[in-house]
């Protein structure tokens, strides 16, 4: 099998790998890059635990193959915080302790990021129906999106400080 | 047998010999059906040739006539468009219902009609907007209907090499919209149990002057279907045009029992879905007055 090399942009740092032709996007980040942080739920696209931002859209990462970031983009959980300042979705996840198991929090964590750089006032509805591709079945929802519309909150108005 | 490759052509040449060159070539589009396809199936040896480096399977034009949507152009790239929404709300519609966020980036609109799926959300509102699909192959390029690209459940008229480069649709007439309805279990992500599209055009009295109404999940292919768009045509979209259109719907579906609801359900609910989107395309026609 035919081996590639490929040299992208990670979480804003360039990044390299070497992956086969079939590997995902999410394989080669935990397997090659070592970012764990990106979860493999079902692996068929239907769970939202992989999303990542790629050239920053929302995808999931299992069905993205690795070789197609090759010169493009790509911002993983790991990218979200600045340095120790968490990014606002999580700070407000950790406050409204709005996780228990954990294992789609990463993927909620990027897709309501996507959802906030989007659109940074969006009502319940449209945060239920942006996140209804992420599937939790510990929170029962209502906790993350408490937390969603709380972070959208928090980022409008340091937004009006910064204006101002 | 060859090793799997991975190729990412940049002109639509190369793409045409890539995949002609190779039996077991695919062309990767947003991936969403053919990496679950290749992860669920056999595995087997396989070239996927992306063909989203290609200029002009990329991207959205429109000018007076026409609207170009480039076959590997993703849903919500479509449904984010200022200037679609407006004309083709129906499309609009149907690409916001695709999967979910993450696979409305990711998902095409080429990629959703060559999948040849027959519950396909995009395809029926295409096919009610008379667009065509613009094809090139290694002998030749063509332009047929939507309606005619599937011809089975998985598979299409495009031929080894052929690759679908762009859909085409024409500017709507003045007083004409479009509307889309499914019918799922859920108020999300899941794949049609049955789905309506329909296109009016009123004239200046408010009776419809043309009609296109096509249905999803009820036939090997998404279906156009004359019958219905004949009863709406020389009415105002009143009680018994809606029932006769809704009528023959029904009695053009010819469903198969699933998991997802039976060929009875599927007959009925078509019906209802065809009148509902007949109602909306009709109000929407009346507000572009």
């Amino acid at each position: 099998m035919t081996t590639l090399h490929v040299q992208t942009t990670i979480n804003r740092e360039p990044a390299e790998f070497l992956c086969e032709p079939v590997e995902t996007l999410l394989d080669a980040l935990r397997d090659r890059l070592n970012l764990t942080g990106t979860k493999e739920g079902c692996a068929t696209g239907d769970c939202g635990a992989c999303s990542v931002l790629f050239n920053g859209r929302l995808v999931p990462s299992c069905l993205v193959l690795a070789a197609e970031v090759h010169g493009q983009e790509v911002l993983t959980v790991e990218g979200a915080a600045h340095g120790d300042t968490l990014h606002p979705v999580q700070q407000k996840l950790l406050e409204h302790a709005a996780l228990q198991c954990g294992i789609c929090t990463p993927g909620f964590v990027v897709a309501a990021k996507a959802l906030l750089d989007h659109n940074p006032n969006p009502t319940e509805e449209e945060a239920r129906y942006w996140l209804a591709g992420n599937l939790c079945r510990c929170t029962g929802y209502d906790k993350i999106i408490r937390a969603v519309l709380d972070a959208a909150e928090s980022m409008r108005s340091d937004t009006r400080e910064v204006t101002v | 047998m060859q090793p799997t490759r991975y190729e990412a052509p940049e002109t639509l040449g190369d793409a045409i010999r890539l995949l002609q060159a190779d039996p077991d070539a695919r062309a990767l589009a947003g991936g969403t059906d053919l990496l679950v396809q290749y992860r669920t199936r056999a595995r087997r040896p396989v070239s996927f040739i992306d063909l989203k480096r290609i200029p002009e399977l990329v991207g959205i034009a429109i000018d007076q006539q026409e609207l170009r949507l480039g076959a590997a152009t993703a849903a919500a790239i479509i449904y984010e468009d200022p200037e679609v929404k407006p004309l083709w709300p129906g499309l609009v519609e149907a690409a916001h219902l695709l999967g979910s966020t993450q696979i409305q980036g990711r998902g095409t609109i080429g990629g959703n009609l060559c999948n040849g799926s027959p519950a396909a959300d995009t395809t029926c509102p295409l096919i009610v907007n008379r667009a065509r699909a613009f094809i090139v192959g290694p002998e030749d390029e063509r332009i047929i209907n939507v309606e005619n690209v599937s011809v089975s459940p998985g598979r299409t008229v495009l031929g080894r090499g052929d690759v679908l480069v762009a859909l085409l649709v024409p500017v709507p007439e003045p007083r004409t919209a479009d509307a889309y309805l499914r019918l799922i279990p859920r108020t999300e992500m899941d794949i049609a149990v049955a789905g309506a599209a329909v296109s009016v055009t009123l004239d200046e009295h408010g009776v419809c002057a043309a009609a296109r109404v096509a249905i999803a999940a009820v036939a090997p292919t998404a279906l156009l279907v004359p019958e219905a768009a004949q009863a709406l045509i020389g009415s105002r979209l009143d009680e018994e045009a809606l029932r006769r259109a809704g009528a023959a719907a029904s009695a053009a579906a010819r469903p198969i029992d699933d998991k997802r609801g039976t060929a009875v359900y599927r007959t009925t609910v078509v019906g209802v879905l065809t009148r509902r989107a007949a109602l909306i395309a009709g109000a929407r026609a009346t507000s572009l007055e």
